[in-house]
């Protein structure tokens, strides 16, 4: 019998209900210790000197003066670093993985390749001191040829961003099924658009910060906001120590969304608290955040859809170019979920897809919420829009009728095993619009636009994906929980809590956990990838089974019966016939008769091994997330504004197990991706970032959005525990497609490249005009 | 280093006098903070946009970030731990908790101030106006409804029944 079932027979306690988090009540009481709230004696300042050259030769680094300042006990270079690469691959993987894997110097070395590359660290008594001494490293740059666009940078005799490499070049995917020429050939309409993403930042509130320490037992401890507790490798191999010395603990995130997936404080703090064997305080501030942190990569799409009169489609053909900047973080990979997903949730029989990642001088991208299954959605869902306006459908008609079903292959050729909410999703959010309002005034048009997606949640097959939790009774029958899941403040440890509470019976309140600590919680992977709720939600459920049925067995022998018979409410042990015993007597007899209280359990994800995606044939991801956005905008005629009237954001979470979390992710990530739409860019020059500041860099407030509305499906058929979906990601892809369709609606304005501006739409409707006559 | 102009300046933090030696030109943020462990207050952009390190000065929410310290001298601060002085969670906190409008947390001490000073000055007040209100506190989890959702129930449950 599955958990699910089980749950059905004896009745939903706490999973399913919208009860409040555990965190939450710390964090409005204000006991919650972020990263740079956490102090030690003697603690010491570190700082990060960073290039200000986009692409620029180290001619001269010169720290003598910066050391020789009073009360500033470290400066760093490349040359102190005992390893400076930083692999910035997939902990835990078993497989190879190609290009996925890539590397990252800890500290510039003789080159500069982006504008706040760390070229040295320091650590001094307080922060003027060490901002005195940053000041007092000499650096000079002899500027090179940089590159920066990533058209240009394929372009043969461009500079090269790493010249051990022959071309600027970094990955490549492609998709092929069917024939996708001849499909297009005998298309009874084919539709056409090129489309451009642009570079945004995570903009999480809370900016990087860590402390760092070496115990009194020679392990090297680091209290860090990261999404990553296993970096803790990453920081041992720079330093050469054997992995067991270093310890990570996690904190509760000022919010994450993949900026803290990277290696952010901790190597550098490694190396201070190491180097000067004194604790060391990192806080990045905000204009180094904005400035240094990977962002989201920028993506230029060609997509070419064709289509029978009927609405059906035939054939899909796609090129991806997507922008590195410097260094590969995860670049490769993003790219792989971009290209893998380019379809969208339809059945497409013929797909080409040529995609391509190129290295630049302008800021490194890697993982955002989306991880370039969200850039094509943008594309995909506009060229489904053109398609019935030139075909004269109804735009959810036509995603219905081309809607992918349970059992179908997408064009990777990795079978659909659950179910496909796609009409579901759209009918409903299309619905849930109401009837449509009139314009506000006289120079206002008001447009409904609609974008489905589909977002992988978990890791690729190929990374043989794991995690662990560990569930044991006190003898006072209060339950704790141990697991290595980063909270980034979407609910990841008191859903957890929420699992066990329910198998095991126990009120929320006698429900405990500790998370995030590499040393003394089981590894549990990257809080990334919206896994966690599948792999620490199902390794929770696995142990607090196992912990469940061993306090039965033991009860049942107490109350001469059999297991199956009884209840466990938290307090007692029941059986039908009204006989009970108490938990902690239950709990005691299991101690006298050696029997656990406490339960350990893996949950192995899907495995598969990488698949030759020319040929097709296999699995890429374990699962996927459906959705569909439907909005109502109104456009100034006169200026171009937009505003979002209405939002409705409907996914199939397969079985909420916080449904207030889970309205909380779907109405947070509806409204980032409105943000990415209408005003959310980097502005780069020639790789000089013109956006280092919440004053310059804009995420919506909230006179900028409308409230979503979030509609919740429930199908039962995720891969996570109770048959949940991940939510974590899907929530930010439709947005930007669905207000452009709106805005094409409303003035018949085609919108192709983000952010969605009023002075380009104003453009346009006055070219418009003037085409008209 | 150069000397600087230090100052010694009283004031009363969640209704307890302190009184300290600053430089002049310290802002009320790093104070509170740095010298005085008050980390209850966030520091999220130190350019007065974001609304995280918000704090009560004579009940008007300001930007710590923005406010040197010697101005606090003779004046009341409170923080986000200030708003419970009995121990018992203030209703609006209770509000927060009990609609979902605390995911990741680091913008509620801002936000529950911001909150909490505007609906004081205007006890009748809308939807509209509370969006309005707390535009200057920004909020990257939640995407703000469940965050208005508490607001507008403390003002309807807890500030209407006086």
């Amino acid at each position: 019998m599955s958990a699910r079932e089980v749950l059905e027979r004896v009745g939903w306690r706490v999973v399913g209900k919208p009860v409040p988090r555990h965190d939450a009540w710390d964090k409005v009481l204000a006991r919650t210790a972020y990263a740079a709230d956490w102090e030690m004696p003697g603690m010491l300042v570190g700082k990060v000197l960073r290039s200000l050259h986009p692409s620029a030769r180290i001619v001269r680094l010169d720290t003598e003066r910066a050391r020789s300042l009073p009360g500033v006990v470290a400066v760093l270079t490349a040359r102190d670093v005992p390893r400076n690469t930083l692999w910035t691959d997939v902990p835990g993987q078993t497989t190879e993985v190609g290009p996925l894997r890539a590397k990252v110097h800890v500290l510039a070395e003789e080159r500069v390749r982006y504008q706040g590359e760390p070229v040295a660290l320091v650590a001094a008594e307080s922060e003027e001191l060490a901002e005195e001494a940053l000041r007092a490293i000499e650096v000079e740059y002899d500027p090179v040829p940089g590159v920066f666009d990533p058209q240009e940078a394929l372009s043969p005799g461009a500079p090269l961003v790493h010249s051990d490499s022959k071309s600027n070049l970094l990955a490549r995917w492609t998709v092929r099924t069917g024939d996708v020429r001849g499909a297009l050939a005998r298309a009874d309409v084919v539709v056409e658009g090129t489309y451009r993403t642009q570079f945004v930042d995570h903009a999480y509130l809370e900016p990087e910060a860590g402390v760092a320490w070496v115990d009194s037992d020679g392990v090297l401890t680091i209290r860090v906001a990261t999404q990553v507790i296993e970096h803790f490798r990453d920081v041992a191999d720079v330093l050469g120590l054997p992995h067991n010395k270093v310890r990570v603990i996690g904190t509760y995130l000022g919010g994450g969304f993949g900026g803290k997936e990277d290696v952010t404080v901790e190597v550098f703090l490694g190396l201070l608290a190491w180097v000067t064997r004194r604790p060391v305080k990192m806080v990045w501030t905000r204009q180094e955040s904005l400035l240094a942190r990977p962002k989201r990569h920028p993506f230029v799409m060609r997509y070419r859809t064709g289509a029978l009169r009927t609405g059906e489609l035939v054939a899909q053909e796609v090129e991806l170019l997507a922008d590195a900047g410097a260094y590969a973080f995860l670049s490769a990979l993003v790219l792989l979920y971009a290209s893998t997903t380019a379809c969208g949730p339809y059945r497409v029989p013929n797909v080409a897809v040529d995609a391509q990642v190129v290295y630049t001088n302008n800021p490194p991208t890697s993982a955002m919420r989306g991880f370039g299954a969200m850039q094509v959605v943008f594309a995909y869902e506009q060229q489904m829009d053109r398609l019935a306006r030139e075909l004269g459908m109804d735009p959810v008609e036509l995603r219905v009728r081309n809607g992918l079903r349970k059992g179908d292959r997408l064009p990777i050729g990795q079978v659909l095993e659950t179910h496909v909410a796609l009409p579901e999703v759209a009918r409903r959010a299309w619905q849930a619009l109401g009837p449509a309002q009139p314009p506000s005034g006289p120079h206002l048009r008001v447009g409904r636009g609609l974008a489905c997606n589909l977002q992988p949640y978990g890791r690729i097959v190929w990374l043989h994906d794991w995690a662990s939790a560990w569930v044991g009774f006190e003898m006072d029958g209060s339950v704790l929980i141990r697991a290595g899941v980063p909270d980034v403040g979407a609910g990841q440890a008191s859903s957890l809590c929420q699992i066990a509470g329910e198998v095991l019976g126990v009120p929320l309140d006698r429900v405990s956990i500790h998370v995030s600590d590499s040393a003394l919680t089981p590894l549990a992977g990257t809080t990334t990838a919206t896994r966690q709720l599948m792999m620490s939600g199902n390794a929770v459920l696995r142990a607090a089974t196992e912990l469940r049925e061993h306090v039965l067995r033991v009860a049942a022998q107490l109350l001469e019966t059999t297991p199956v018979e009884l209840q466990l409410d938290g307090h007692e042990v029941r059986t039908p016939d009204g006989r009970c015993v108490s938990l902690v007597r239950v709990l005691r007899e299991c101690a006298r008769v050696g029997v656990p209280r406490s339960a350990f359990a893996t949950y192995h994800a899907p495995a598969g091994d990488p698949i030759d995606l020319d040929r097709g044939g296999g699995r890429v991801f374990p699962d996927f997330t459906y959705g569909a956005h439907a909005t109502e905008v109104e456009v100034d005629t006169e200026t171009g504004a937009i505003r979002v009237r209405r939002y409705v954001a409907c996914h199939d979470v397969g079985q909420a197990i916080n449904p207030q979390s889970v309205e909380g992710q779907i109405q947070g990530g509806a409204v980032m991706g409105i943000g990415y739409a209408l005003m959310e860019r980097v502005i780069l020059d020639a790789g000089n970032n013109q956006t280092t500041s919440f004053s310059t860099y804009l995420i919506p407030t909230s006179m900028d959005v409308p409230d979503v509305i979030p509609l919740v499906l429930e199908s039962g058929e995720g891969m996570g525990p109770f048959g949940a979906r991940g939510i974590g990601e899907p929530p930010v892809g439709p947005p930007a497609a669905a207000i452009a369709n709106a805005v094409y609606d409303a003035v018949g304005v085609r919108v192709t490249e983000l952010p969605i501006r009023s002075e380009a739409v104003a453009r346009a409707l006055y070219e418009l005009a003037g085409h008209n006559g | 280093m150069k000397e600087r102009t230090r100052l010694s300046i009283s004031f009363e933090l969640n209704g307890s006098p302190r009184r300290i030696e600053v430089e002049a030109h310290r802002t009320l943020l790093s104070v509170l903070r740095d010298d005085l462990g008050t980390v209850d207050v966030k520091e999220g952009c130190d350019e007065g946009v974001c609304g995280t390190c918000t704090v009560l000065l004579d009940g008007r929410a300001v930007s710590s970030c923005l406010v040197l310290a010697p101005r606090v001298h003779g004046a009341r601060i409170t923080t986000l731990l200030g708003l419970s002085p009995d121990g018992r969670p203030h209703p609006l906190k209770e509000m927060f908790v009990r609609h979902g409008a605390v995911q990741c947390g680091f913008c509620t001490p801002g936000m529950v101030l911001t909150a909490y000073a505007f609906v004081r000055s205007h006890p009748q007040t809308t939807r509209q106006e509370l969006r309005k209100a707390l535009a200057g506190n920004l909020c990257r989890c939640t995407g703000y409804a469940k965050l208005l959702d508490a607001v507008e129930a403390y003002v309807r449950e807890v500030c209407s029944v006086r």
